[in-house]
């Protein structure tokens, strides 16, 4: 764990100082401390871009290593993600709408500027709860976790219909502001936005902590936990509930990250060699925030600025290590 | 002193959706006492598991009622009952990275707080949970790399460690060899003598039920459940009327079942002895009925302790195995 900690000291660094410019650490110290001797340009490099970037990636990465590490257990099914039940899905579907609706009022949000972000944040969120309070009033009516999670997924496909029938309907410069954010990026968020977004994470991610024990009972499946004295329908609700609204945050200021979510608890197992979530959780949140630190600074390298969107590098550079985890966990086993 | 743990007073089961109500069983009356292992026969389908359903209170009762330590048992919250049952489900765990420890560790989650951290007592209730089980070689091993015996013993130790008075299994020898299913059953009585837990448990392992268990319940369609010790069952015509099939005999004389072949012919055996009683089963599993040996004319195999001779009309021949006088015979 502490070794993990050092790693991401050394990334989110690494993220301060690397970039299309490079601002040599004494000069990027003396700035963050306030010392005035700084050229302007990169006092503005390192306030505006570098900090809120690296602090994104930083809760984002947790947030949704998180919320996949919930939604794995949940439904005991390997291939459960954040994204899983439809709630990012309803967070594209809340921006489509803003974006590709506003474009009918004459002016397009795509160049309000600050507004537009404001909105979309906010369409982002609106969208995502709609579609989560639906998951969770269905899973107080279904008995099964498979139909629930076929009903999640179902849900999913609905919204990016929808999606589907409003891009139909929109001008082009609309659709591309809304593939771009489609596209997912640490680096949308700046300013009060950005303090906005990591306070709401900094208070959420230690209530999912909350849920280390329920979440360990839950593995034994509900026969033996309801017998362990575990209250199922509730805990389900409970897990649902944080692993939703940490993706839904998440989604809103970044957009739709895949991959880091499916992939850290993985991860974090093939590491650990352990179910126990009181190990797991804060793995998961540290692995996860060295991960998106790491894919932040590879996507932002000089050369593929602008090119490699991050959900390209976190499948890119993820995909492998997990396989690499998985096939030597394997070779472990079988010597045992 | 045996006293009632669980009682059924009238008791009916099944399921009840918002459109329609399906009933397994009705009318069910019977008890379950103390330090005792009794064990529910019934053919597959008859309600067996929903009944173990409705007695842990995983779902209600349709009518009747269920009462645990005389207090019925939707009265108690979840987290009281963990205290006063533990389970073991047919439903196999599909755990990976967990190790036999921190399975049987999981049963002490009733009584340990927030975070579910273990304390010396929980340590040394664990400890003494996996030596009960004798599995104390196990203990570091990751629970999917155990045979279905071995996990189910680990299954046993959490339910142990649950510190319940009452211990219930849906089908605990099911999917195991033979010698796992006796030494399963074996472990369980002696829970009930050395560590004081009543135990019931569903199973369809007739001859190991009737000879391990204190007591019987024969769940039947509309008979509902009769209860009793295997011997009563046996002399009273239960048991028999429970397996009324054709090829299978209930025989009274030592309370077990046996599989009965139409026989075509019969052989005079003398002898005495273990060897005397093989030779007879043997023949019988072959359709010859054994008899001892009389007046009529008809074939007489002699037993000693060195051979089998087997007298015809046609000439005498030595068998040195019951194989050989088979082949003889065919």
């Amino acid at each position: 764990m502490l070794g993990i900690v050092a790693t991401i000291a050394a990334l989110a660094v690494a993220n301060l100082l690397l970039g299309t410019v490079s601002i040599p650490l004494r000069s990027v110290a003396a700035i963050l401390f306030g010392s005035d001797g700084e050229s302007e340009i990169w006092r503005n490099i390192v306030w505006k871009s570098r900090v809120p970037q690296t602090l994104t990636a930083l809760v984002a990465g947790a947030g949704l290593s998180i919320s996949g590490l919930q939604m794995q257990t949940v439904f005991r099914n390997p291939l459960a993600g954040p994204s899983i039940l439809g709630v990012s899905s309803g967070a594209s579907l809340g921006v489509a709408f803003t974006i590709l609706f506003s474009g009918l009022g004459g002016t397009a949000l795509s160049r309000l500027g600050y507004a537009g972000e404001v909105a979309l944040s906010l369409a982002a969120i609106v969208g995502a709860m709609l579609v989560m309070a639906l998951i969770v009033y269905v899973s107080q009516k279904v008995r099964g976790n498979v139909t629930l999670l076929i009903i999640g997924v179902m849900i999913g496909y609905v919204a990016n219909a929808v999606i589907g029938v409003l891009k139909f309907f929109s001008v082009e410069e609309d659709i591309r502001a809304y593939v771009i954010w489609g596209l997912g990026s640490f680096a949308r968020v700046s300013g009060d936005q950005m303090t906005l977004f990591v306070s709401l994470m900094v208070l959420l991610l230690p209530l999912s902590f909350l849920l280390i024990k329920t979440q360990n009972l839950m593995l034994l499946g509900d026969g033996y936990a309801r017998n362990l004295g575990l209250n199922v329908k509730r805990a389900r609700l409970l897990v649902i509930a944080s692993s939703g609204v940490l993706v839904a945050v998440v989604t809103a200021y970044c957009g739709p990250i895949m991959f880091l979510g499916l992939a850290v608890p993985h991860l974090c197992r093939g590491i650990f060699a352990t179910s126990d979530h009181r190990v797991l959780m804060p793995a998961s949140l540290l692995v996860g925030a060295a991960l998106a630190l790491a894919c932040n600074l590879i996507a932002r390298m000089p050369g593929f600025e602008g090119v490699l969107p991050v959900n390209s590098v976190t499948a890119l550079v993820g995909a492998p290590v997990v396989i690499w985890v998985l096939f030597r966990r394997r070779k472990t086993e079988l010597n045992e | 002193m045996k006293r009632t743990t669980i009682e059924i007073r009238d008791l009916s089961i099944g399921y009840r959706t918002h459109r329609k109500t399906r009933q397994v069983g009705s009318g069910l009356d019977a008890s379950i006492r103390s330090g005792e292992l009794t064990c529910l026969l019934g053919a597959n389908g008859v309600g067996k598991s929903t009944l173990l359903r409705t007695l842990t209170a995983f779902q209600p009762p349709l009518a009747g009622e269920v009462r645990i330590f005389d207090r019925p048992v939707g009265q108690y919250r979840t987290a009281e009952l963990a205290r006063l049952l533990g389970v073991v489900l047919t439903e196999k765990c599909d755990l990976h990275n967990m190790t036999v420890e921190e399975l049987v560790g999981m049963g002490r989650s009733p009584y340990t707080g927030f975070w579910g951290g273990l304390g010396r007592e929980d340590l040394r209730l664990i400890d003494e949970a996996i030596d009960r089980v004798g599995i104390a070689s196990l203990r570091g091993r990751m629970v999917h790399t155990l045979s279905d015996g071995e996990r189910q013993k680990v299954m046993i130790a959490k339910a142990l460690a649950q510190q319940t008075p009452v211990i219930l299994l849906d089908e605990p020898t099911a999917f195991l060899d033979y010698p796992s299913k006796v030494e399963i059953m074996q472990l369980l009585l002696r829970l009930t003598r050395e560590a004081d837990r009543t135990i019931f448990l569903s199973t369809h392992d007739l001859e190991l039920a009737l000879q391990i268990a204190d007591r019987i319940w024969l769940m039947e369609g509309e008979r509902g459940v009769t209860v009793g010790t295997p011997e009563d069952l046996s002399l009273d015509g239960s048991m028999e009327r429970f397996f009324s099939r054709r090829g299978i005999r209930f025989d009274r004389r030592i309370g077990l079942f046996r599989v009965v072949r139409p026989s075509v012919r019969s052989i005079a055996v003398a002898g005495s002895g273990e060897r005397r009683e093989m030779t007879c089963k043997a023949l019988r599993r072959t359709g010859i009925d054994p008899v001892a040996a009389d007046g009529e004319k008809r074939p007489l195999v002699e037993i000693t302790d060195e051979a089998y001779l087997l007298h015809e009309a046609c000439g005498s021949t030595r068998c040195a195995t019951i194989g050989e006088l088979l082949e003889k015979l065919e």
